[in-house]
Parts: C-alpha cells; sequence; structure tokens
C-alpha cells in the first residue's frame, strides 16, 4: 500500500493539541468512517462527530407524514430513492414500505429521471417524486422536472425536501452548546458548490475546513490537515479532494438548479426552522410542485417517542448515547431516521460497531 | 399449449394434464414421476436430510440464472451442506394468469438442466394458476431429500484455532440481481447460481475435520458468520483484506450503497475446518470449478463470546452485525 496510515497517524500524535472535536457533514462520510473502523485508530483526543448530513435523518417527522398521506391517495405512485423507503412518520413503524403493503404504489428508482419515464408509461397516473438530498442530488431533480417540460409529461410532479449546506451550517454553530473546532466538508457537494461554497467557514466564523473524498484514506489524511490547522492556529479552506473538486465547482450544474429552484425557509430534523435552506420550485414550475398540486399540509406533529436524533444530527450526542439506541431502537424496527437511513449516524455506528 | 398461461392450466382439468404431460414430464422425466401417482416412491436411506425453499426473485431471468435454476440449486445446496447427497427434489408453481409459456418453458428446461448436473430428480411436483395480478409471473417451490453420509455438521463444534474459508468471491449473486433490477450494467456481473453437492462431496471426502459448512445466501457471509458464534463463547476475527471479491462487485456496492458481506451468493460456501486440515480443505475445493478462489479468511478466536470482529484493509477494526432488514439502495 502506497498509503501509510500508521504514518499519517504518527503526524497527528505529532501535533500540539488539546481534545478537539471534528465534524463531518455527509452520510458517506459516516458510513466509510464507521466501516474502515477509522475512530478505532485515532489519538484519542481527536473526535469524530457527525453532523446534519444524511438527507433522510434531517427531513423532519411531519413531512415524512404529509408524504404518508399523500402516498395513499388513489391513482398516485410515490418514487422515491431507497432510503426512504423505511423512514417514519411521527408514528414509530409507519412508513412508505408499510404503506405499500397497505396499497400504496411506491417505486424505487436509483435517478429522478427514471420517474419521469414512469410517469409517461403510467398516463393514467399521478407520478410523485420525492425529491431528496442537498447541492448533490438537486442538479439532478432539476434536470428530472425541466426534462418532464421539455417532453410535455403533465403527470409528473416533485416533493421537494431538498435543502441546502450553508444555511444548515450557519445555523448549527449558531446554535447553543455548539463545541466543534473544525468541518470535514462534504466532497459530494463540493464538486457543484466548489472550494468557494464552503469560505464563510474561515472567513465568518474562522473554522478550519478540509473538503474531503470518500476513501478512508481520504478521510484520514482530511483529518490530518484539519489537525495541522488548528495545531498552526489557522482556519482555512482546503480541498483534499482535488481530482473531483475544482475551487468554482461546477457552474454549469449551479445554473440548472438556479433555474429551477429558490430557497425558502424549511423545517430540519434537529435544527428547526432555518430561513432560506430549502429549495422549492419556482413559481414558473408550480404545475410541477406536488405539494402545490395536491394541496399538500403539515401537521404539528406530536412528539411520541424519546427518540434524540435532533441532538445526535448536531454532534450534542454520540448515537450510543440515546436511550433508544440498540434496544427500541434498531434498524430492523428504527424509530428515528438515523437509524433507518443507510447513511445515519446511528445506522453507521449500529451496523459497524467499534470493537 | 396456448402462448400464455390462463387460468384454466391451474383448474386441473385437461389443461393442467396437457402442461405436465407436455412440458413438465418431458423435461423431468424419470420413474418415479413418470408414475403419476400424488406422492412419489423412492429408494431410501437409514437417515435422510430433509429441505424446502421458495423462490420468488425478481427479475425471474438475470445475468448467470433464472429462478429455475436457482429453486434447483438452492435446495440442493441445503441439504448438501447438511451432509447430505441430494437425491429427489419436489417442485410446486404458482403462476400468475397471462405469463407467456415460452419464458415458463425457459424455466423448467433450466431447471432440467441443474437438475442433470446436480445428479437430482424432480420426482413430485404441483401446479397451481393465480388471478392476473397476484402472483409476480412465477414462484417456485423446492423440497429436497438427500441421504446422510456426513452427520454431525455444526456451528456448536467450532474450537478456538479453526480456520474460516470461503469457496470464492462474495456478493456475486445479490449485486448482479440488484444491477439485473435497476436496468444498470447488465451482463456485467454475472450470478454465481451453481449446485455445491460436487464441492461439499470434495471438501467432505477429503478426511479434513470440518466443523460446519452453510451457504451463505439471503444475508450474505456477515450474517452467517455470525450465526455462527452467536450466543457462544466463541467469536470469529476476519481479516477484510483476504475475502475474495470482484472489482465489478466492489463498483457495484459502492455505486448503489451496498455492502457485498451482507449480499447473497447462490453457490459460495463457507467452511470452518480444523486449523491443521485447512490445506485439505483448500485444495478440495480449488481442485473443483466452483472452489478454485478458494481463501481462508479468519479464524475462531476466544477473544470476543459471541462476536464477529473483522480487521478492515485500513488497519482499524470493527464488529459485524447480522443484516437488518432488506439492503436498499441509497440516495448518492
Amino acid at each position: 500500500m502506497s498509503f501509510d496510515a500508521q504514518r499519517v497517524l504518527d503526524a497527528i500524535r505529532a501535533l500540539e493539541l488539546g481534545e478537539i472535536r471534528l465534524m463531518e457533514v455527509c452520510g458517506t462520510h459516516t458510513m466509510a468512517i464507521a466501516k474502515s473502523g477509522l475512530r478505532t485508530m485515532l489519538p484519542e483526543n481527536v473526535k469524530l462527530l457527525s453532523g446534519p448530513g444524511c438527507p433522510v435523518c434531517v427531513t423532519p417527522g411531519e413531512v415524512i407524514d404529509a408524504v404518508l398521506e399523500l402516498a395513499m391517495r388513489p391513482g398516485l405512485i410515490i418514487t422515491t430513492y431507497g432510503d426512504m423507503v423505511r423512514v417514519p412518520g411521527s408514528t414509530p413503524g409507519d412508513n412508505l414500505a408499510r404503506r405499500r403493503a397497505l396499497g400504496a404504489r411506491v417505486e424505487v428508482v436509483y435517478s429522478p429521471v427514471d420517474a419521469v419515464t414512469i410517469a409517461q408509461e403510467n398516463p393514467d397516473r399521478e407520478i410523485v417524486f420525492l425529491g431528496v438530498g442537498f447541492e448533490t442530488t438537486a442538479p439532478g431533480t432539476a434536470a428530472a422536472v425541466l426534462t418532464a417540460k421539455e417532453k410535455g409529461v403533465k403527470n409528473f410532479s416533485l416533493f421537494s425536501m431538498l435543502k441546502t449546506v450553508e444555511p444548515a451550517l450557519r445555523a448549527l454553530i449558531a446554535s447553543e452548546g455548539f463545541n466543534v473546532q473544525g468541518f470535514l466538508c462534504p466532497g459530494h457537494v463540493a464538486t457543484i458548490i466548489g472550494e468557494e461554497g464552503f469560505e464563510f467557514l474561515p472567513r465568518d466564523y474562522a473554522l478550519p475546513a478540509v473538503i474531503s473524498g470518500f476513501e478512508p484514506e481520504d478521510i484520514l489524511s482530511s483529518v490530518y490537515l484539519l489537525c495541522r490547522q488548528l495545531a498552526e492556529g489557522k482556519s482555512l479552506v482546503q480541498n483534499e479532494y482535488r481530482r473531483a473538486v475544482a475551487p468554482q465547482g461546477n457552474p454549469l450544474a449551479r445554473a440548472m438548479m438556479e433555474k429551477c429552484f429558490e430557497a425558502r425557509r424549511d423545517l430540519w430534523r434537529g435544527l428547526g426552522a432555518i430561513e432560506q435552506s430549502g429549495l422549492a420550485l419556482r413559481d414558473e414550475l408550480a404545475e410541477y410542485d406536488a405539494e402545490k398540486k395536491f394541496g399538500v399540509t403539515y401537521k404539528a406533529a406530536a412528539k411520541t417517542t424519546a427518540c434524540r436524533c435532533g441532538e445526535v444530527i448536531t454532534g450534542r450526542l454520540s448515537p450510543a448515547q440515546c436511550p433508544l439506541f440498540g434496544k427500541r431502537c434498531t434498524p430492523e424496527d428504527p424509530v428515528g431516521p438515523c437509524m433507518v437511513s443507510s447513511e445515519g449516524a446511528c445506522a453507521a455506528h449500529y451496523k459497524y460497531r467499534a470493537v | 399449449m396456448d402462448e400464455i398461461i390462463t387460468l384454466d392450466y391451474g383448474s386441473g382439468g385437461k389443461k393442467t394434464s396437457r402442461l405436465i404431460e407436455n412440458m413438465l414430464l418431458p423435461a423431468f422425466s424419470n420413474s418415479a414421476l413418470e408414475a403419476l401417482g400424488d406422492g412419489a416412491i423412492l429408494a431410501g436411506a437409514e437417515k435422510l436430510v430433509f429441505s424446502t425453499d421458495s423462490f420468488v426473485v425478481s427479475p425471474l431471468f438475470f445475468p448467470g440464472g433464472d429462478v429455475g435454476k436457482l429453486a434447483v440449486c438452492g435446495t440442493v445446496n441445503d441439504v448438501a451442506v447438511c451432509g447430505g447427497v441430494p437425491k429427489y427434489l419436489s417442485c410446486a408453481f404458482v403462476i400468475e394468469e397471462g405469463f407467456e409459456t415460452e419464458k415458463l418453458a425457459r424455466i423448467v428446461d433450466s431447471m432440467a438442466r441443474a437438475a442433470k448436473a446436480a445428479g437430482v430428480e424432480i420426482v413430485t411436483g404441483d401446479t397451481k394458476v393465480v388471478e392476473r395480478g397476484r402472483g409476480d409471473g412465477v414462484y417456485i417451490n423446492t423440497a429436497g431429500i438427500g441421504f446422510l453420509k456426513y452427520p454431525g455438521l455444526s456451528p456448536r463444534k467450532l474450537q478456538a484455532g479453526d480456520a474460516v474459508i470461503v469457496s470464492g468471491t462474495v456478493g456475486d449473486h445479490g449485486t448482479a440481481v440488484m444491477l439485473a433490477r435497476s436496468g444498470m450494467m447488465q451482463g456485467e456481473l454475472r450470478s454465481d447460481c451453481a449446485a455445491l453437492n460436487g464441492l461439499c462431496e470434495a471438501i467432505l471426502s477429503s478426511g479434513a475435520a470440518v466443523r460446519v459448512l452453510r451457504d451463505p445466501t439471503r444475508g450474505g457471509v456477515a450474517t452467517t458468520l455470525c450465526e455462527f458464534v452467536e450466543g457462544s463463547a466463541l467469536s470469529i476475527e476476519l481479516e477484510e483484506e483476504k475475502i475474495p471479491v470482484r472489482d465489478g462487485v466492489r463498483a457495484a456496492c459502492e455505486m448503489l450503497g451496498l455492502d457485498a458481506l451482507y449480499c447473497a451468493n447462490e453457490g459460495k460456501l463457507l467452511c470452518v475446518a480444523a486449523e491443521e486440515d485447512c490445506g485439505k480443505v483448500l485444495d478440495a475445493m480449488r481442485a473443483t470449478e466452483q472452489g478454485k478462489d478458494a481463501a481462508v479468511i479468519g479464524r475462531v478466536t476466544e477473544s470476543y463470546p459471541g462476536k464477529v470482529v473483522m480487521k478492515t484493509a485500513f488497519g482499524g477494526s470493527r464488529i459485524l452485525q447480522k443484516l437488518a432488514g432488506a439492503q436498499l439502495p441509497r440516495i448518492c
């Protein structure tokens, strides 16, 4: 192996640092860290926390409730990424998988454009695509809406739960008890928003930020870069994932997002409502907006469980500290979305438990 | 026969007879079946191994196999890993109204070939037709009887120091089916669907002290190994680097958000054997087509009672759990 993990670990140990807490804000990082066993290798003073980086996990219960209600309407097909199928709404155990067993039509697709194809194949049905994710999935979702418009597919619509990273990070940093010294920034999101998309972290908050790839080698190198910045008292954006991330990101993809979406106030699990943090379809695309088309309404969910996903995704609690973790809440029977999503912090900790 | 299967073919009347006589009897021909009794009368043995399984795979045809081949190999393998020599299969079809006869014939032909290759006879069966929309093309149940030749295989026989051996690359079937379902990268990956009774015989007749054999189907290698040690005082320690995984499978897993250790296999064996007989088992495996990529992937230890622990290729270590629910493709 040309990459010598031990050497990097030694270099981290050699830095003069107190206890530092670094946060990753990407579900794929969460999984890669757990799967490679990286936490078991790092020195004890370097802690890795999972932030609000799993799109499924940050979608609040009341929005899932609205989706579940929509799924039961006759003549409607819900199309979605696989992760969403088992996410419970505010009632534990109630999810799209259960609704499917009760007669709802739910199809798992790999790309939003596949949902448009399903719409073309089922002209007598209404096809709703659940748009989940951050800047990574937003351009592809925009492409699906534009494709539907171009081909005159009227029975396709988008239920947008899309979100953007910056407002959420700002809200998190401003929140009480925030205690993180640097961010491991999501490589996939950065391919779209570029290095410049994370400049606000050092500029406005003096927080180091390193854009990281997804191999364990990438993540360990990025952790080292963050530690070195902290040891040297610096804060800047460094790009470890240069093989994929250009400084200015992908302007074409951003233009496509711009064409379709506008920012709106949005609800986040664990963070509450954040101004300008969600992406809604622009008025001129209203006929493709499932919320408008079907008059979707949201009911405030009564908090019925002791699930502490909200604290987990803001780095206040490690998954194992939640009283439900591994007992009442398991991947087979999840209470909170962090346990159900394959990228959720709790699922990662459960599936890839450290020795 | 008609081009499609109608409800009449399940009526028990003339068309049912036609389906049996025109398609099933010629394909599975043997004297026990041809007697066409309500059950087959078979030559026996003192101790039998008996197993059954239902096959509901979607899509019905996938690279490397189809539901018919799977239905034969799956049950043959369940009997073989118990130390039985598989002899007879039953076969029950639940066919959806409107299913193309040509497809059914392909499935039946595939079953006949798989049975012949595995040296088993399909000696009794049943056909039912359900209304359109109430099935998924065709479901097949097979039950298998084998004569017990190698008694005593059990995870309870594991001892500290034993070697954990896999007969070849991991995750081929699960990823091939998942990709075929998604319409992506078809033909790139093939299911490993195969009868393993030859491989089992080779291992068990080698004289090696074999503790247990298991075919890691649903839930994959990780789940099967967890079952070996759960509730016991022993643990299994794996080395990720030694587990054979095809590059294509690795790439597909990466893309779909799956884990090869949890993907189904339909032509692989896990074998735990005494450390000193490790070479014997490997030689026996590698002498067969199905076992040519066999590798020792770990050891039985006493360090983490009841747990499977893996040293990752990166140098960390973690506990492997049983599969929870079905693997779902991820968002990004």
